[in-house]
């Protein structure tokens, strides 16, 4: 195998999942383009569970609507939905890791013992109770979602902080007379943007398939907005008459979030080749 | 090793005490809406006597903090409060529900254990080859699945299709039944630990004293199972316990997709209905099963690994 093909195998993750990624993101801007129909108004029962066809290539649900465009139109709302409350987690996740890294002390204890008692939380059980207290919707569930995952991005940022303050080019930034926030905001930050950036994208995902549960069991975002999650849930009493509708809104979840994990895995392949070695 | 079990019980104890505080204060946040849900009422138009008389039926005229402390005591005697909605006490409540989403929970992690560390360990010892790069495929696709979706194909598949398994319900409890949601919530955790297992035999391949046993010329079978297997364990043991959560979590979809009686399903109606006291009790038993596996797991290294030091 020659050494340009081994590297370009070694970047399979990130060409795929970005890729991928890139499709998501231009078939959610493009959406009123492309799709053939409205998602919400083009309702008519009299096309109602109709199989894929060569009119409705992903078939109809219950109100006659083209699964197609519902899907396409539902990438917007998961990408703002992953988008959205993931930048919510980094920003707490950031400001909180990065301060606590570097005044250390009870600023650290404290945060550190929030960030540990957040981990023992699981996500999807928080994002709950949070959508039991503010009640169903999208707002809500950029709210929740953003109120849930910010402990990832403190770990890394503490641990980041905590190797990079010994570094020269902080000990001469200090020398130079540089504020603490000054240091921390133009000196650090840009240096651990990496591995930050790993576990955003991987929170992305994530958050896509807590919004998709969320949705699925009735407490996301609610009908009639074409959200992939709220399409299944629909799709459980259809399972014996119109199975179509199981699949295609699933596999729009499955692929979407599949491709983030993709572009994650091989960011961090790209920025640390030290574990990618042993990862392969 | 009994002080070091002592002291990670030790260290059990504020975890805990902060997940009840913080749940405790993102659930009571709000007194007003609080009183109008014990009251029953949904809307806003009621008699805001009522809701005076609710409040103090409930004790929801109390300062937070009275109603915290009020809280943590009876929660010490087993005591979860009382349901707005159903007047019972919430832990007869759950009690019901607790043996279902046990099993529905060991059921998954037997499936995941017996089927993603061999897979994890076989990707290993054969690097590169094309088994290795299609489980490692399919370990990545198991993460991104969504359970639910899953579920419905399975069901799909085995209930309407070629129907040889009940499609939803707990039924007799037997095992017919739980292998759909077994399976269904069994498959991302497999997919993580094949891929912990890998990367934790793969690195492990490559130290010194795997070349020293194979040196010294010990057969691959005993290199595999004494040198290799016990020490990737600790690495897989290690994400399986913290991994255990996610689980918990998606206990709850699984559960309401199969219509399966356990603790999960009991959330979500709850939260459908406003009954704060069984949200609560329902949210603090799935986080607390899954903080005493972590804490069997951390009691389990010292088993496992002699190298730990039990300080």
């Amino acid at each position: 195998m020659t050494p340009g093909l081994r590297k370009l195998l070694q970047r399979t993750n990130l060409l795929v999942g970005g890729a991928i990624s890139l499709a998501v993101v231009l078939t959610a801007l493009l959406a009123p383009w492309i799709a053939p129909y409205h998602p919400i108004d083009d309702a008519n029962l009299l096309y109602a569970d109709e199989p894929p066809s060569a009119r409705f290539w992903f078939g109809t649900d219950s109100q006659g609507r083209d699964i197609l465009s519902r899907i396409i139109y539902g990438a917007q709302i998961s990408l703002a939905v992953g988008l959205i409350s993931q930048g919510l987690n980094s920003l707490i996740g950031i400001l909180l890791g990065l301060t606590a890294g570097f005044f250390g002390r009870w600023w650290d204890d404290l945060v550190m013992g929030l960030t540990n008692i957040m981990l023992a939380i699981p996500s999807i059980i928080f994002a709950l109770a949070v959508m039991a207290l503010l009640g169903p919707g999208l707002v809500n569930v950029f709210v929740a979602l953003g109120l849930t995952n910010w402990a990832y991005s403190c770990r890394i940022t503490r641990s980041q902080v905590l190797s990079a303050k010994s570094l020269d080019y902080v000990k001469a930034a200090r020398a130079l007379g540089y504020g603490r926030w000054r240091i921390m905001i133009t000196q650090i930050l840009p240096n651990i943007m990496g591995p930050v950036l790993v576990v955003a994208t991987l929170g992305v995902a994530g958050a896509i398939l807590i919004e998709a549960a969320l949705s699925f069991l009735g407490l996301g975002v609610q009908p009639p907005a074409p959200s992939w999650g709220g399409m299944l849930s629909f799709a459980r009493e259809k399972i014996f008459t119109a199975p179509w509708i199981s699949i295609f809104p699933g596999l729009a979840i499955f692929v979407t979030v599949l491709g983030l994990n993709l572009l994650g895995d091989g960011l961090r392949d790209l920025l640390d080749p030290h574990t990618s070695q042993q990862r392969r | 090793m009994a002080a070091y079990a002592l002291r990670r019980l030790i260290q059990f104890i504020p975890t805990i005490f902060g997940v009840i505080l913080i749940l405790f204060l993102l659930l009571n946040v709000l007194p007003g809406n609080a009183a109008l849900m014990a009251g029953g009422a949904q809307d806003v138009n009621v008699d805001a006597t009522y809701i005076e008389l609710m409040k103090k039926e409930w004790g929801l005229d109390q300062p937070l903090h009275t109603r915290f402390l009020d809280y943590m005591g009876r929660l010490l005697v087993g005591d979860l409060g009382k349901s707005f909605l159903r007047r019972e006490p919430v832990a007869d409540l759950l009690a019901s529900r607790i043996w279902p989403t046990l099993k529905l929970a060991v059921a998954a992690m037997g499936i995941a254990v017996c089927l993603g560390v061999p897979l994890g360990f076989y990707s290993a010892l054969r690097q590169g080859s094309w088994a290795d790069t299609g489980s490692m495929v399919g370990a990545v696709s198991g993460v991104s699945l969504p359970q639910f979706w899953l579920g419905l194909l399975l069901m799909y598949l085995f209930a309407v299709k070629f129907p040889v398994l009940p499609p939803q319900g707990y039924g007799d409890g037997s095992l017919s039944h739980i292998l759909l949601p077994g399976f269904t919530l069994g498959v991302g955790y497999m997919a993580l630990l094949a891929r912990t297992t890998r990367a934790a035999v793969v690195e492990i391949l490559t130290t010194d004293y795997i070349r020293t046993a194979r040196a010294k010329g010990l057969p691959g079978i005993v290199i595999n199972r004494k040198h290799v297997l016990r020490n990737a364990l600790i690495l897989v043991l290690t994400t399986a316990g913290l991994q255990f959560g996610g689980l918990m979590g998606h206990t709850v979809i699984v559960e309401k997709l199969f219509s399966w009686p356990g603790v999960g399903s009991l959330l979500v109606d709850s939260i459908f209905q406003r009954d704060i006291p069984v949200t609560q009790g329902c949210v603090l038993f799935l986080i607390l099963v899954f903080l005493l596996v972590n804490l069997a797991v951390d009691l389990l290294y010292a088993v496992i690994d002699p190298r730990i030091e039990y300080r």
